[in-house]
């Protein structure tokens, strides 16, 4: 019996000191009519070996073709230590500590990641993650909502630059409690905000504007002059900012004058593997006036009984096993295994190491956009600043030429045409780190070979 | 009586101009404009990676684990994590994968979604499943999200109430309040079932819904469910089914048959992917057919032989999404093998033995002379102990056996949930335990309260053993400290 | 057992109230009420200005383990939250009917929750209200 210890022994004794015949006869609570004597639909067992050739097989099929999507997931090197620690069964195996004394392990890494988030977003305050970048981004929104009293209207500026999932995931998670989302437009020239076009909102109450830095596109904003416009406008500031950029990028706790209030993100490229799409690891940060408003585990440094310092779980009565109906948010646990493994990245690369990473990223990215950028019908869609992803526009629908790409073992980047539809036939690409001058150069190559056919009809 | 230094913080290791620098890529000369650069680099570590490997060996090493210790924490369900299911997660062809690459080259991992995906339906009796939430919490949202969507798809707006027993979880009633519900609470009789009476008294034109765990985190199974499901579904509500206790019923009875429109599953309980200290979780919902074109997306399909993704275009009346991409894919795939590895007659052995064990753990503890909150019924895969007594007599709390607990080498059980026992243990010690781990841990709990009765104060100012003794949650409130600085310079 | 002032009106929820000599209402929580959350940590207080009805959650007492809102039994103008409470939250614990009051109310009359004397409130008290 897999993971199943009992022997027909043991089976008998403990029914006998239970005082029953059977298993069967410990389900005699349940109505009869309701019980099922076989799971209909669902195979039969394999062995490990079964299962592990099945997989193998399949992920095999997968293959490992040569990525240059980002739009949200970013490839990067993982450093061999960090998944070595993470699986370690007491890392791996353990739950939220709720049982501090044996889960100082647990509690002191929540410490040390939160304090190199909020070091990262030079915020007063990091909680221990929440669960991926477009949640953190919907939370921080009721968030502001709590923490702005004297906002009445519930109304965030939601610009079209940031990441579409994330407005999704925004709008889905919102919506019940009746916040409004209002679409900033983007200059079609630089591909960011405007901060002129926010005159459109002068004078009304206005909760709170997000702002993306890298945005969705790659492109830097102008944080420092959207956020000296909320500031005058009383709104709140939600920094989401992709957390390798800020290794060189301003940091939101110092954006224009006085900082965003939240920053939040996603850390998955600190050490989560792409993995299909998850698990990742969302971060969310805030100014000290704000932090009983935050959801989310939070570890604090004490002392115990006789001086010696140590971590426990702190400010809990924000959280739903207190305060139920009235808690922050529904949320129970962090993205503890994640947060670990960021956590671990972070203190292998260092403020120096990460500072490389997110040179090389700028570097390839500007390689790639060179190289492509001289094909015939390929260009920069926007001019101004970037990190690294970039826009660029097609002579044809992007689709078909992403199939055969695909076909060619490269995964060439996002196309726009579902989310940005003004913008024609364009591209999201990105090259970190990861990608070399002789990927970048294939990738070019096949896409020359691909624009060389002729258009299809 | 710690005896252990206690673990430096990082950034305490930290030296300038130290780094593992076999992770740094070449350097280039590329950078951000002057006026959008930062002007300090971040308070980061600077350490060597046999400093970081060490330092993360050490803390890992001041955890429990179910790898390292017996760990009962009711409702949890903190079962053996097979490593089969991680190794096999992080193939490359998996782990390497963007999620927005064509589907073409992620043929692979969508088959085993779509297999757990039917899986998931087959041992719940649902109609259809989402795995996109990303933990319980996130997937109780998503139940409660369709049911004010079928509502309000109907033009029925004035169902806003969730009714939600006094036993329930936290996150219930969170969960209601965070889809614009109100909360209704209702009580529980003595013998553990939810109060017909007044849940006759609180339905209404206003109802939209009641959620409820089954077994309840009482550690007893709802005897009267059909009855409530008619009642409710009489008055217009649906039925909304907490999972965290599916490990309980596994292969025995379905939440679909029982009468439930929609319910979220804890992958990471009933199918065993790991508790990572706190995360990641996977909220699978699943839902009956009057829910479908509610669910979150994406979905996978599979059309001939070829699987994709159901969209907004696919489910335009979709609650949404609820995560940047597809969900915890990774943890999925976890799940994905070990169901593979249990098959049908493995499942049902999970609620089996761990009914099992938890009976037998019960009928132990109370020859030993423990009083069972619920004596009168069949524990499901938990059961509650009160400590009233003890605490009433000798001044011993719930949470001062859960400290000496540690000492004695098991993690505690769930104490103060469910806040209607007063002191109370919540025990559950999943099927992959075996009988001689449970007979230790009867010892353990029976030699601490021989220590309560002739040394309280022993028992009382435990743990003795642990890296730290008791911490002081009031400072640590009062006085936050929740982020490590640097020293001004 | 706690000493309730025979001078204070309580309620079933456990606040107290008292008629300062300009006729405005100071209001707090009991004895009991400290007791039973234990070591407060955070406390919030209405800002002044904001108008509440017989009824309304007014304030915050978060201890530990718990949180729990405190009511306003009447209705009124909040003229002051006790600003010592931000940094000592603890004043609650030490001196729940003097220092630790929470906040002060002008009062608007009309409806008015159930207040009770010393007396009555401690036999509340004393069944585990």
């Amino acid at each position: 019996m897999p993971y199943i210890p009992h022997t027909s022994e043991d089976v008998r004794a403990m029914l006998d000191r239970i005082g029953v015949g059977t298993i069967d006869d410990l389900f005699d609570e349940i109505p009869k009519a309701l019980r099922i004597d076989a799971l209909e639909g669902v195979p039969d067992a394999l062995t490990e070996m079964d299962v592990a050739r099945l997989a193998g097989a399949r992920a095999a099929a997968d293959g490992l073709p040569l990525n240059f999507i980002g739009a949200g997931a970013y490839e990067h090197h993982i450093p061999a230590p960090v998944w070595a620690l993470v699986t370690r069964g007491e890392i791996y195996s353990a739950y939220t500590p709720y049982q501090a004394e044996a889960s100082q392990g647990t509690l002191q890494i929540m410490y040390e990641y939160q304090s190199m988030i909020a070091g990262l977003n030079a915020m007063d305050v990091s909680n221990a993650s929440l669960y991926d970048g477009a949640s953190a981004l919907a939370e921080a929104c009721l968030m502001a909502v709590r923490a702005h009293r004297r906002s009445k209207s519930a109304r965030i500026l939601m610009p079209s630059t940031v990441n579409p999932a994330w407005r999704h995931v925004a709008r889905a998670i919102t919506e019940g409690q009746g916040l409004k989302l209002d679409a900033v437009p983007y200059d079609a020239a630089t591909g960011r905000i405007d901060p002129k076009s926010l005159a459109a909102f002068a004078g009304e109450d206005i909760t709170a504007i997000v702002v993306p830095q890298p945005n969705f596109f790659g492109q830097l904003e102008d944080v420092d002059a959207l956020t000296r416009w909320a500031r005058a406008n009383g709104a709140l500031v939600i920094a989401a900012v992709n957390p390798v950029s800020l290794a060189l990028l301003s940091p939101p706790g110092e954006w224009g004058d006085g900082g965003a209030d939240i920053a939040c993100g996603d850390a998955q490229p600190f050490g989560v593997p792409l993995s299909s799409g998850g698990p990742y690891v969302g971060f969310m940060a805030c100014r000290m006036e704000h932090v009983r408003q935050m959801p989310g585990r939070i570890a604090g440094r004490t002392v115990d009984t006789e001086g010696t310092p140590g971590f426990t779980l702190t400010l809990q009565a924000r959280e739903q096993h207190i305060r139920r109906a009235k808690a922050t948010s529904n949320i129970c646990t962090n993205q503890g295994l994640l947060m670990t493994a960021a956590t671990i990245h972070l203190a292998l690369l260092g403020p120096a190491g990460l500072a490389r990473v997110a040179r090389a990223c700028i570097a390839r990215t500007n390689d790639l956009v060179a190289a492509l950028g001289q094909l015939p019908g390929v260009r920069a869609a926007f001019s101004g600043p970037r990190f690294h992803e970039a826009v660029l526009k097609l002579d044809r629908p992007v689709a078909p030429l992403l199939e055969s790409l695909a076909a060619e073992g490269i995964i060439g980047g996002f196309d726009l045409a579902r989310d940005y539809p003004e913008l024609g036939d364009a591209l999201l690409v990105c090259a970190t780190e990861t990608r070399t001058r002789a990927d970048i150069e294939s990738y070019a190559r096949a896409l020359g070979r691909a624009l060389g056919r002729p258009k299809a009809a | 009586m710690a005896t252990r230094k206690p673990e430096p913080l990082v950034f305490e290791l930290s030296r300038p101009g130290r780094g593992a620098t076999a992770q740094y890529p070449a350097a280039e000369a590329a950078d951000v404009p002057e006026a959008f650069r930062r002007r300090q680099p971040p308070p980061l570590p600077e350490v060597s990676e046999l400093q970081a490997v060490r330092h993360y060996t050490r803390l890992s090493q001041l955890n429990f684990g179910i790898d390292t210790h017996f760990y009962p924490l009711g409702s949890c369900t903190m079962k053996y994590n097979p490593r089969a299911c991680n190794s096999l997660a992080m193939l490359p062809g998996f782990l390497g994968r963007h999620p927005l690459a064509q589907v073409s080259t992620g043929q692979g991992v969508m088959a085993c979604l779509f297999e757990l995906q039917e899986m998931l339906k087959h041992v719940t009796g649902m109609a259809g499943v989402s795995l996109t939430p990303m933990a319980g919490a996130q997937g109780e949202f998503a139940g409660v999200a369709m049911i004010r969507a079928y509502h309000r798809a109907r033009g029925d707006l004035a169902r806003t109430e969730i009714i939600v027993p006094d036993a329930a979880h936290g996150t219930n009633p969170a969960t209601a309040t965070m889809c614009g519900m109100k909360v209704r609470e209702i009580p529980t009789l003595p013998d553990g079932d939810v109060d017909i009476a007044a849940l006759e008294a609180a339905l209404s034109p206003a109802t939209a819904g009641i959620m409820l765990t089954n077994p309840s985190t009482l550690g007893v199974f709802e005897r009267r469910i059909v009855e409530i499901a008619r009642k409710v579904h009489a008055a217009g509500g649906l039925l909304y089914y907490d999972g965290a206790n599916l490990n309980a019923i596994l292969g025995k009875v379905r939440p679909g048959d029982m009468g439930f429109d929609v319910i979220h599953m804890n992958l990471h309980k009933t199918f065993s992917t790991p508790h990572g200290g706190g995360g990641p979780g996977s909220g699978a919902v699943g839902v009956g057919q009057r829910l479908l074109p509610y669910m979150p997306v994406p979905v996978v399909a599979r059309e001939g032989e070829l699987y994709r993704w159901l969209d907004e275009r696919d489910l335009p009346e979709s609650i949404g999404r609820l995560s940047g991409f597809m969900g915890n894919t990774g943890v999925l795939l976890r799940a994905w093998v070990y169901m593979r590895i249990l098959g049908a007659a493995g499942m049902r052995r999970v609620a089996e033995y761990s009914t099992l064990n938890a009976n037998y753990l019960l009928a132990r503890l109370k020859e030993a002379g423990f009083d069972a909150a619920y004596p009168g019924r069949r524990a499901s895969h938990e059961f509650i102990v009160t400590l009233k007594r003890q605490a009433r007599e000798q001044g011993v709390t719930a949470m001062d056996f859960a400290k000496r607990l540690l000492d004695h080498g098991y993690h505690a059980p769930t104490t103060y949930f469910p806040l209607l026992v007063p002191e109370c243990l919540l025990i559950e010690p999943t099927e992959s335990e075996s009988r001689e781990e449970l007979d230790g841990f009867v010892e353990a709990l029976s030699a601490i309260r021989r220590e309560a009765e002739t040394d309280a104060a022993a028992v009382k100012s435990a743990p003795h053993t642990m890296p730290v003794r008791r911490l002081d949650d009031v400072r640590a409130a009062r006085q936050l400290d929740v982020a490590w600085k640097p020293a001004a310079t | 057992m706690s000493s309730n002032p025979a001078d204070l009106r309580y309620t079933r929820s456990h606040e107290w109230l008292r008629t300062l000599p300009d006729g405005t209402i100071e209001i707090g929580i009991t004895d009991h009420a400290q007791q039973a959350l234990g070591d407060l940590v955070f406390v919030e207080v209405p800002e002044p200005g904001r108008r509440l009805a017989a009824g309304d959650a007014c304030a915050v007492v978060e201890s530990v383990k718990a949180a729990s809102d405190v009511y306003s039994p009447i209705a009124g103008e909040v003229t002051a939250g006790n600003p010592k409470l931000a940094t000592e939250p603890e004043l609650i614990n030490r001196d729940p009917y003097g220092e630790g009051w929470i906040m002060r109310l002008k009062p608007a009359g009309g409806a008015a929750s159930e207040t009770l004397d010393a007396k009555a409130y401690e036999a509340v008290a004393a069944a585990g209200g």
